[in-house]
This record gives structure tokens, C-alpha cells and sequence, in this order.
């Protein structure tokens, strides 16, 4: 398997979400390791603005050809925006997954729930000990 | 501990990604599966398909054997013929669907599912009691690469002295293919021409390579299993343990043309009874309205009733829409007939729509 990429600018669940936060808004994706391991992304099932999300609980869900997988919240909060583009172009997930795959955003996060995230050099340590 | 096929390390080494399937470590994608769907429709590609099985049976009472075993009436074929046909219980449940290779009225090959081999050879040897006929489960010994695709012909041309516009659609020959004999059917699982190649496991890695290298310049790819479910669903090909199994019938499924009235054969009087008093349900084929992938075991509704479940479902990379099959009642299996889909906690559109999905084109309509 290639090495995937990891961005040192946001913090990673152990699910495989990256979430970066600016300002009021924390932004919510799939590492590059989660998008290579789903293989092709064929449909996005956005979460609706103002549903209520909670800290490792199911958000919303990716599919691809064979499989589908939960995408979880990385904080809690309300969804304040969805990536609507994905619903046209859901392999942006595995050609930007950080930056045009990005899913949707939460506001009214309690930023102490970070501490139960990893930064990316902790992310990294924790891929390399899944099995593949 | 995984089974493997003899060709495993080569898949590693190209970077296929593994997974467990019914008990064999296989390659489901080695680039993109999308990529490998398309490449079959366009070009060709070669599938390791060898953990299937493959049961010989021998002898002066051979064909008596065959013809009590599967539903289809295997009388008319002829040496070199391929069949499709289905095993059933004496319910009528489909112990599993197969290959009938005729090489002579005293000996058959019977190909048949990975996951079902051991138990299909079970119910063989147990029906050879007391019969002039000698079975042998030869899985283990059998390589088997599928050559699928419009370019498939030409590509496998190159490696044998072997005419092979004479094997015609479901016949087979022996012949050497770059020095290594072995059994070429023209047949397949994914509704374009191709070839289906048998041959003992030493050249496994030889016959691989040599067709890779050849088919390259035409386009041909190493596809995985995910391709090929695509490819077989488009074309409303049925996979055992999701389509078909036991608790369902040849008439259930879309296996009606493969039972013979003719003759006997285990299940045949269920079969009939249950024709005479009708079916309870039906496979059908349906496409998404609504967007959303149908997936397994998803609940089918109309006019707000649960009328039946999904048993495969996914996007169609040729079509381009996502498609699907479920067992319905039959009185809804109208074309246009529109049903629900219960994906998680939503209701999505969808219609019912005539099986195969896809046909391939014609040769006249190809050139």
C-alpha cells in the first residue's frame, strides 16, 4: 500500500476523519488513508444543516462500488454546512480528501472535546499500527 | 488460516488489495475497480478465478449421474458443449448454480462456486453410490483464468496455433496456449466475449504473466472480484449466497429455462408442484430513481408495504445508473412498476426494469 499523505494543519479520529477548525467553524473530512482503503467514492449521503452531532457518533455515510461506511463526527456540535458539490463529484473525496473532499462543517463545538483527537504526527504513529 | 490461489503472490506484488472471500484470500481491486469494469466493456482483462471448483465425473454411467444431479437437460449436449445449469435439493433449492462441461458421455466437468465446492462434491459422491461412474474434486490441482472482453480473441490468438475462431459461445477445446495444454471454454461471467482457461497449477504464474504481457498493447488489465461483480450484476447474472441459495427455487430465481420437464432429477417434483401452485416471489431487476445504492438485505416497499428485499445492488459503471435485484411478489414484477427502496431511514425511489440490465453489442453493431 502507497504512504498516505497526512496534513500536520488539522487534528484525526481514530475512525479516520480529519477535522480543522477555523474560527467558529470546524471543518470535517476523510484522511487520505480512509479514502484509499474505501477505494472509488461513488455517493455521499450529506448530513442536513442543523442536525446535532455527537463525538464519535455516526454523521453521515460514504458508499463506494462495494461498500458502505459510516463517516463520524469528530466533535460535537450542529452541522452548519454540507459539501453539496459532492453530491455531483463524490470521488473529490479520494482525488482532495483534504481540501475539495472536505464533508461538512460544525459549529458550537466545545473545544476541550480536542483533547480526545490526535494530531497528525499521533495519526501517523496510530495507521502504522493497523494491519494491511 | 486463508486459502490461496496459486497465483496469490503475484497479485501481492502488483498491489492488489486482499480481502476474504468465502474463505480465499483474493484481489478484489488492483487499480480501480470502475477502471477494470470499463477496461473488460472496452478491451479485455484476466480474473484468477481459481478458487472455484471443479468435480470430474468418469465413467460408463457419467452421464446418468449429470442428468439425475443438475435441473437442466443435459441429453442434447454434445462433446465440447458448455451448459449452464443449477443443483437443486429435493425442495427445489438450489444447492448451487454450475458449469456442465461435456468432454464425452463418460466424462463431465462440473465447475462450480468457491464457497459451495466442498458441499456440492458431498452431494455428488453421495448420488454416485451404487452408479458405474468415478468422482473426483480436482479444485485443488486446476488453475483457472477467466479472459474476458471484445479483445480477448485476439489477445489469446497470439499464444496458440489453436484456430480460435472455431471454439464458438459455450463450446470448449484442448489445446496449448504458449506451450501449456489446457481446457478453453468461450463462455464467462461478465457478458462480453471471453474465454474461461483450465490448466494445472505449475503454469499458474507462467500463463499470468504471459497473458499480461501480450495483452497489454490491446488494454487488457488484471481486474479483482469487485469488477467482476459489477460486470455479472449489469448483466443480471445471479451470484450464489446473495441472489440464489437453498431457501430459493430455479423458478424463484431467473433459473426457470435451466429446469426440464422432461426428464428426472432431484427437486423436480417440488420443482413442478411449486409451479403449479405459483410462486410467492420473484427476482427482479430494478434501477434507482431516487439517488442512493440499494444494497443487500435493504427492504423493498410499494405503496408503503414491504413486499420483498434486495439481494445485490450497486452503481452501474457502464450504465451509469445504480441498479439492482430483489426477490418481490410476483404480481409486481411489471416493467415500470414503481417501488421503494429502504436505504437507512429513508424511502427511495426505484423501478422495476426488465433483466439483463446490459447486453453487449452485436458484432454487426460493434464494427
Amino acid at each position: 500500500m502507497r504512504i498516505p499523505t497526512i496534513k500536520d494543519d488539522r487534528l484525526y479520529t481514530k475512525e479516520h476523519e480529519w477535522v480543522k477548525i477555523e474560527g467558529d467553524a470546524a471543518m470535517v473530512g476523510i484522511s487520505d488513508y480512509a479514502q484509499d482503503l474505501l477505494t472509488d467514492v461513488v455517493f455521499v449521503e450529506l448530513p442536513k444543516a442543523g442536525k446535532a452531532l455527537e463525538q464519535f457518533k455516526p454523521a453521515c455515510v460514504v458508499e463506494s462500488v462495494k461498500s458502505v461506511s459510516d463517516v463520524y463526527a469528530p466533535l460535537s456540535g450542529t452541522v452548519s454546512e454540507a459539501n453539496s458539490a459532492l453530491e455531483k463529484s463524490p470521488e473529490a473525496i479520494n482525488g482532495d480528501p483534504y481540501g475539495a473532499g472536505w464533508i461538512f462543517k460544525i459549529t458550537g463545538f466545545k473545544t476541550e472535546e480536542t483533547a480526545n483527537l490526535m494530531d497528525a504526527a499521533a495519526y501517523k504513529a496510530f495507521i502504522a499500527t493497523l494491519k494491511h | 488460516m486463508l486459502l490461496k490461489t496459486p497465483l496469490n503472490d503475484i497479485h501481492k506484488n502488483l498491489g492488489a488489495r486482499m480481502v476474504d472471500f468465502g474463505g480465499w484470500e483474493m484481489p478484489v481491486v488492483y487499480t480501480n475497480q470502475i477502471e477494470e469494469h470499463h477496461a473488460v466493456r472496452k478491451a479485455a482483462g484476466i480474473f484468477d478465478v481459481s478458487h472455484m471448483g471443479e468435480i470430474m465425473v468418469t465413467g460408463a454411467q457419467a452421464f446418468d449421474l449429470v442428468q439425475k444431479l443438475v435441473s437442466k437437460d443435459i441429453e442434447p449436449m454434445q462433446d465440447g458443449q458448455v451448459s449452464l445449469g443449477v443443483l437443486c435439493n429435493e425442495r427445489g433449492g438450489i444447492i448451487d448454480d454450475l458449469t456442465v462441461y461435456k468432454f464425452s458421455p463418460q466424462q463431465y466437468m462440473l465447475v462450480v462456486n468457491a464457497g459451495t465446492a466442498e458441499k456440492d462434491y458431498q452431494w455428488v459422491q453421495q448420488h454416485a453410490q451404487g452408479l458405474d461412474v468415478k468422482t473426483e474434486n480436482i479444485s485443488a490441482e486446476i488453475t483457472k483464468i477467466d479472459l474476458q472482453g471484445p479483445r480477448s480473441q485476439e489477445i489469446l490468438q497470439q499464444l496458440t496455433p489453436a484456430d480460435l475462431s472455431e471454439i464458438k459461445r459455450y463450446r470448449f477445446k484442448e489445446i496449448s496456449v504458449d506451450g501449456v495444454s489446457m481446457t478453453v471454454s468461450r463462455s464467462g461471467y461478465t457478458g462480453e466475449d471471453g474465454f474461461e482457461l483450465y490448466f494445472e497449477n505449475t503454469s499458474a504464474e507462467k500463463i499470468w504473466n504471459v497473458l499480461l504481457e501480450k495483452g497489454k498493447p490491446f488494454g487488457l488489465v488484471p481486474c479483482g472480484l469487485g469488477s467482476r461483480d459489477t460486470l455479472r450484476t449489469e448483466c443480471g447474472m445471479m451470484l450464489y449466497g446473495h441472489d440464489i441459495d437453498e431457501d430459493h427455487t430455479p423458478f424463484e430465481a431467473v433459473y426457470g429455462w435451466a429446469v426440464s420437464e422432461k426428464k428426472d432429477f432431484i427437486g423436480k417434483d417440488a420443482l413442478m408442484r411449486q409451479r403449479q401452485e405459483g410462486l410467492q416471489r420473484k427476482l427482479v431487476g430494478f434501477e434507482m430513481l431516487d439517488r442512493g445504492i440499494a444494497r443487500q438485505h435493504y427492504p423493498v416497499y410499494f405503496q408503503n408495504e414491504e413486499v420483498g428485499v434486495v439481494t445485490s445492488g450497486t452503481p452501474s459503471p457502464t450504465l451509469n445508473k445504480n441498479i439492482g435485484m430483489a426477490y418481490i411478489r410476483p404480481a409486481l414484477n411489471i416493467p415500470g412498476t414503481a417501488i421503494e427502496i429502504k436505504i437507512r431511514d429513508n424511502l427511495a425511489k426505484a423501478k422495476i426494469v426488465k433483466l439483463p440490465f446490459y447486453t453487449r453489442p452485436s458484432r454487426s453493431e460493434a464494427f
